[in-house]
């Protein structure tokens, strides 16, 4: 506050430079007041005069430090200087001080640098301003208020005017307005504001009424969205386990405990572990009730929603109606013997025509004919190769087999067996010479004597690479050979009577794997890695090309009506196709667990089999009819075990009995098994 | 010039629409369109080609349909969230400009919104909305229980409450309870409304804490809607038993009856076609529904009285508790007439004139359709287990021993079982005493014994015939069934060796229970 004052103080001072001092001298001030007021009755003009003004500051309204340097303040008139007012040292103050009885009344004038003597009124009016009351003494600051109207009505008007026009007619604009609101009431564009309420009537206007919302159900077509709105699926109901009191086989033993921790909790089936209160009151609050309550609100918001099918079948329900197998009887059930003797996997097996007699080629080198009904082994060949396939000549005229080692194809008369003999082996072929002008890779030798002679090989016919499959045609003078290392020339089709070769195929893309001659007409099926084909022999032509689907055939056979084919594969597939009605498999069974090796029909029988590397060999009923319009019905009757699988193979070959529903099967544990 | 087909403009590219494109479309907040979405109840579409569908990216994202999206757009509730919006910012400024008076007009003025189009729209008919009331009714009891909390307003809490008393009250009156269990999580009911399966869960009456990890405003979305569709429910039901809604309740009490007119009857079941079957659904129903009828009850203090008078009330029951627990107790504890008296603790004097019983007799008589023996359920004593009444156990799965007895008594082979248990022991005992003294008798001597002759089980044989010729019949099945068929087999297996393992686990502790009732008699 007190500098505040001081500064209005000094802002006072200000001021009262322009009131010029009565005297120059500050000494000659003695009696102010008094003195000042008989001045100014003496000259009323004296302030008027500039002249003095300019004596007093000639420098202008500039701050008189920068007179500081200087003993002058400025020029008078006569370009003299005008000498500072002396200022006096310390000592000079401090008399002053001591002496001068208006010293405390006397400041400097900041324009002229002169001390000047403050009246009494100037002192006055100083305190009044300080003490903040009017400057001027004698203002009175709440004068009595005197009403220029009176509440007292008065006969004459205050004004003179007369009241305007649009005073007294209603307003227009207003009219306006108003219609505009009430017709915003009538729209409903603008509500009265309600009255005001209590608080307890407000809670109860919060609540919201309800009226009947389904009255008009027959409208309901109308309201529908338009697509179909898919319900959430319903909250897991709970079972015995989430009891309270659960039956005590639902409680966790202590390795159930541990698999529960154990495990993430979303895997977990239930998401608490089974605890058994023995009453209501100790059952305590769920903690997870509200997680799982906001877990169902996120479900529904969050998660999109199909309709799925669940299938409302049973599992036996979609077992195919088939007959049952002991109505198809008959078919091989049990094993029946055990031909022993081979001292390597039994590659192949092949049956004597009439049904009596059984030989089968070995990896051993060797060579073993079979008695059927007793099992005795009743001789022994020896090569010095593996033999890869035989073939029992399907002519019974003709006793003799057809077997495959290395590269050459043996025909070996059978008279060990039935002691007769064959003119047609022993013959030299007439047309030799027309033979080896076909210039063919194949050499046809006639073993006349010497050890091979006494085993009863005939015949040897030399080939350029090792023969893999030999195959009879039915009247059992032509057979085909297969070299599946071949590149060209794999196939080869020779004539027995004749001592004649042929080759059919001069190059084929893929690999031959095995060929077939048809049963009844002069057609030729040579099946390679993916399809099997199927030629006129006539007409040396390409006739149908099987789609088999598979990855790599392993064997094929024609059922003896000629109509239909099966067909094995290294891939586990086993195919039958009708010929007549597409190139593609009418069936396909996945049934073997590994590789099938060997498939075949049966000659008479409506059977067929199929032999793979898991060991078994499983028999199909597989009736054909007559009647075009109906579907061979292929039926698997029966899952015939016995070959042990060694190093990963199991049965290797296997053929029906001619005439009786029997089946041989040869496998890699150097024995052939027959089962009836 | 013919037009060019280019990419991307038309099926699944157009028919699908990411979320955030929804919202750009629409113009809103996420919090608002999720609001939305969960009162229209719209939910997200998975597409089958993401690729497709995201033009070339298969992020994963959420995708609507555009459809969906432009069936919103033209939501008039939607006018509302901008309105509220707007009603926030004003109020916010008032309040910060310190004016009362504006802060209370625009209060009053509060943007309001209606639900009844959108409920009438998701659920056209009254059957609609009750066939989808399972979550409703678990939500709004949830919060009828729940305390106040920052998201959640007492006026919401009481509302829910009063909702769920009101159906209480109609399920009472209609006699429309048909299941209880005690799990763990809380009381399971199953209730019949309209011919439709209403389920729900009611928490068990504790205290508990709020969980952190959830977000209370979805929730809250929820049940503003599914309160509004729970009172147009009520007020529907009421009005089809001709009853004048809103009813009498008072707060505090459990739910009264007044009933005016008793259940309808539904003629679509008369028509059904399986009719001895629905005769005896329709008996078992009528016996639940008068099972306590002609029995007073009296509940303890330390049972929850609200949930047991709505237990006992729908089957027909009286009831009372304690004027502590709540007022307008019908009678008093020491009514003569009161036949059961339900308790939940250890000791209590007893009175001769009536049953002192356990609650798990009332869900388990509920459950049962017929009264059950007490004796099991006395206090103290050691309960029967509790069954889960939802489980429908198909062929292969495990039956507890507990519910083929309940089963067979129903039957009616009422035999005591304490009885034969007997009979059985005494059984037992003589073929033991006979044989300890055969075994005093019998001297070792040196003879010769004659070999058996290795029979054959047939049946065994038999059997494995079979197996035979089903195996071979399953490599006959079409290979587009056999995936099927290995699955359902999968599934069959699994249930069966599920059946066994709680078999043999059964069989176990039955044997130690038998162990154990002995142990004490030997001493003795």
């Amino acid at each position: 506050m007190a500098s505040i004052a001081r500064k209005r103080q000094r802002e006072i001072l200000e001021n009262k430079t322009e009131i010029p001092p009565t005297t120059e001298d500050v000494a000659n001030v003695a009696e102010p007041s008094k003195g000042e007021l008989s001045t100014l009755k003496k000259d009323e003009y004296e302030h008027d005069s500039s002249d003095e003004e300019d004596v007093k500051n000639t420098i202008g309204n500039v701050p008189l430090k920068w007179y500081d340097e200087y003993d002058h303040i400025g020029y008078d008139v006569q370009g003299e200087k005008i000498t500072k007012p002396q200022k006096g040292d310390e000592i000079d103050e401090f008399l002053q001080k001591n002496d001068n009885p208006n010293y405390w009344r006397t400041v400097i004038d900041p324009h002229t640098g002169k001390p000047v003597v403050l009246t009494d009124e100037d002192i006055t009016l100083v305190k009044n301003f300080v003490e903040g009351r009017f400057t001027e003494p004698g203002v009175d600051p709440f004068p009595p208020s005197i009403d220029f109207f009176t509440y007292e009505k008065m006969i004459h008007p205050v004004t003179n005017h007369p009241d305007q026009k649009r005073s007294f007619i209603p307003s227009r604009l207003e009219m306006k307005k108003v219609g505009q609101f009430v017709d915003a009431l009538k729209s409903g564009r603008m509500k009265m504001s309600e009255p005001e309420k209590d608080s307890d009537e407000e809670l109860d206007e919060k609540l919201p009424t309800f009226y009947q919302l389904w009255s008009n159900e027959g409208e309901s077509s109308a309201t529908r969205r338009y697509r179909q709105f898919i319900p959430a699926p319903k909250n897991h109901l709970p079972g015995h386990a989430e009891s309270y009191n659960p039956p005590p086989e639902y409680l966790f033993d202590e390795q159930e405990k541990q698999e529960w921790k154990a495990k993430e909790p979303s895997e977990r089936r239930l998401p608490f572990i089974p605890k058994s209160h023995s009453s209501l009151r100790e059952v305590c609050g769920y903690p997870r009730f509200v997680n799982d309550v906001f877990r169902r609100c996120l479900d529904l918001y969050l998660l999109p929603r199909q309709v799925k099918m669940r299938p409302n079948i049973r599992a036996e329900d979609l077992l195919p109606k088939l007959p049952q197998p002991r109505d198809l009887q008959p078919f091989p059930t049990t094993q029946a013997m055990v031909y022993e003797g081979h001292t390597g996997p039994v590659l192949c097996i092949s049956v004597e025509p009439s049904g009596h007699r059984l030989v089968s080629g070995s990896a051993d080198n060797s060579l073993r004919f079979w008695d059927v009904a007793s099992g005795r082994c009743l001789g022994i060949v020896k090569f010095s190769h593996a033999v890869k396939d035989v073939a029992w000549n399907p002519n019974a005229a003709v006793s003799c087999i057809a077997a495959a080692v290395n590269n050459e194809v043996l025909v070996v008369e059978t008279n060990l067996v039935y002691e007769t003999e064959n003119e047609m082996l022993h013959l030299e072929a007439e047309e030799d010479s027309e033979s080896s002008g076909n210039s063919l890779p194949v050499t046809w030798t006639l073993v006349k004597s010497g050890s091979e002679y006494e085993n009863g090989i005939r015949l040897k016919i030399t080939h350029p690479k090792v023969v893999h499959t030999v195959v009879w045609h039915k009247k059992g003078d032509y057979f085909a050979v297969v070299m599946k290392e071949a590149e060209s020339m794999p196939v080869f089709i020779h004539q027995l009577s004749k001592r004649k070769s042929q080759n059919p195929l001069k190059k084929p893309k893929d690999p031959v794997q095995t060929v077939m001659f048809h049963p009844t007409k002069p057609y030729f099926f040579v099946a390679t890695q993916r399809y099997v084909k199927q030629y006129d022999l006539m007409k040396q032509e390409l006739m149908k090309k099987l789609l088999t689907n598979c990855q790599w055939v392993s064997s094929v056979d024609i059922h003896p009506g000629g109509e239909n084919l099966i067909l094995g594969s290294y891939d586990k597939r086993f195919c039958w196709f009708d010929l007549a009605l597409s190139a593609k498999p009418y069936k396909m069974l996945k049934h073997h667990q590994k590789a099938i090796r060997q498939v075949c029909y049966h000659k008479t029988y409506p059977l067929f089999a199929s032999a793979s590397d898991d060991g078994t060999v499983i028999i199909c009923h597989g009736m054909v009819y007559n009647d075009f319009a109906l579907n061979p019905l292929i039926v698997p009757v029966k899952i015939l075990r016995g070959h042990k699988v060694c190093d990963g193979i199991g049965v290797l070959d296997c053929e029906f009995h001619p005439k009786q529903p029997w089946i041989f099967s040869s496998g890699a544990d150097c024995t052939v098994r027959l089962f009836y | 010039m013919v037009n060019r087909k280019r990419k991307n403009e038309s099926g699944a590219a157009t028919a699908f629409i990411s979320r955030g494109k929804a919202i750009k479309i629409l113009q809103l907040s996420l919090q608002d369109f999720r609001r939305l979405c969960i009162l229209k109840g719209i939910y997200p579409q998975e597409p089958k080609h993401l690729k497709k569908v995201g033009k070339g990216s298969s992020e994963p994202k959420t995708y609507y349909f555009l459809k969906d999206i432009q069936f919103l757009k033209s939501e008039p509730i939607i006018e509302k969230f901008r309105d509220y919006k707007v009603f926030v910012r004003k109020l916010n400024t008032a309040v910060a400009k310190k004016e009362p008076g504006t802060a209370r007009r625009l209060r009053r003025s509060r943007p309001v919104f209606e639900l009844a189009h959108i409920i009438r729209e998701r659920y056209p008919t009254l059957v609609d909305a009750v066939r989808d009331l399972d979550d409703c009714l678990t939500m709004c009891f949830l919060f009828a229980c729940m305390p106040k909390n920052q998201k959640i307003h007492t006026e919401q809490i009481q509302f829910c409450r009063r909702l769920t008393l009101e159906f209480m009250k109609y399920l009472i009156s209609i006699r429309g309870l048909r299941k209880v269990f005690y799990a763990i999580q809380g009381i399971y009911y199953e209730a019949e409304v309209l011919g439709q399966t209403v389920t729900w869960v009611v928490p068990h009456k504790v205290a508990y804490e709020h969980p952190t990890d959830v977000d209370y405003r979805i929730m809250s979305t929820f049940v503003e809607f599914y309160c509004q569709l729970l009172g147009f429910i009520n007020f529907s039901l009421y009005t089809k038993i001709e009853a004048r809604y809103p009813p009498e309740l008072t707060l505090e009490v459990p739910s009264e009856i007044q009933v005016e007119s008793l259940a309808i009857k539904d003629e679509i079941y008369e028509e059904s076609a399986n009719k001895d079957k629905w005769k005896a659904e329709q008996e078992s129903v009528e016996r639940l529904q008068s099972l306590f009828e002609g029995l007073r009850f009296f509940i303890g203090r330390e049972v929850d009285c609200e949930s047991m008078v709505f237990h006992i009330r729908s089957c027909g029951g009286e009831v009372s508790w304690d004027n502590i627990v709540h007022e307008d107790a019908p009678y008093d504890a020491d009514d003569k007439r009161i036949t059961h008296h339900i308790v939940d603790r250890k000791q209590i004097e007893q009175s001769f004139s009536r049953y002192y019983i356990q609650p798990q007799w009332v869900a388990d008589c509920i459950n049962a359709r017929r009264l059950l023996p007490v004796k099991d359920y006395f206090p103290g004593a050691v309960l029967p287990p509790h069954l889960s009444p939802f489980v429908n156990e198909s062929d292969g799965d495990y039956v507890p021993p507990d519910k083929k007895r309940l089963m067979g008594e129903e039957v009616g082979s009422v035999v005591g079982d304490k009885q034969e248990e007997i009979s059985e022991d005494k059984a037992e005992n003589k073929d033991k005493k006979k044989k300890e003294e055969k075994n005093e008798e019998e001297v070792p001597k040196m003879s010769v014994v004659a070999g058996a002759v290795e029979c054959i089980d047939a049946g065994k044989k038999r059997k494995k015939e079979e197996d035979e010729v089903t195996r071979l019949r399953e490599m006959a099945i079409p290979k587009k069934q056999k995936r099927l068929y290995s699955k359902l087999k999968y599934r069959q297996k699994k249930t069966t060796q599920e059946a066994k393992k709680l078999e043999e686990k059964r069989q176990k502790y039955e044997l130690g229970e038998k162990k154990r009732k002995q142990a004490p008699k030997k001493i003795a």
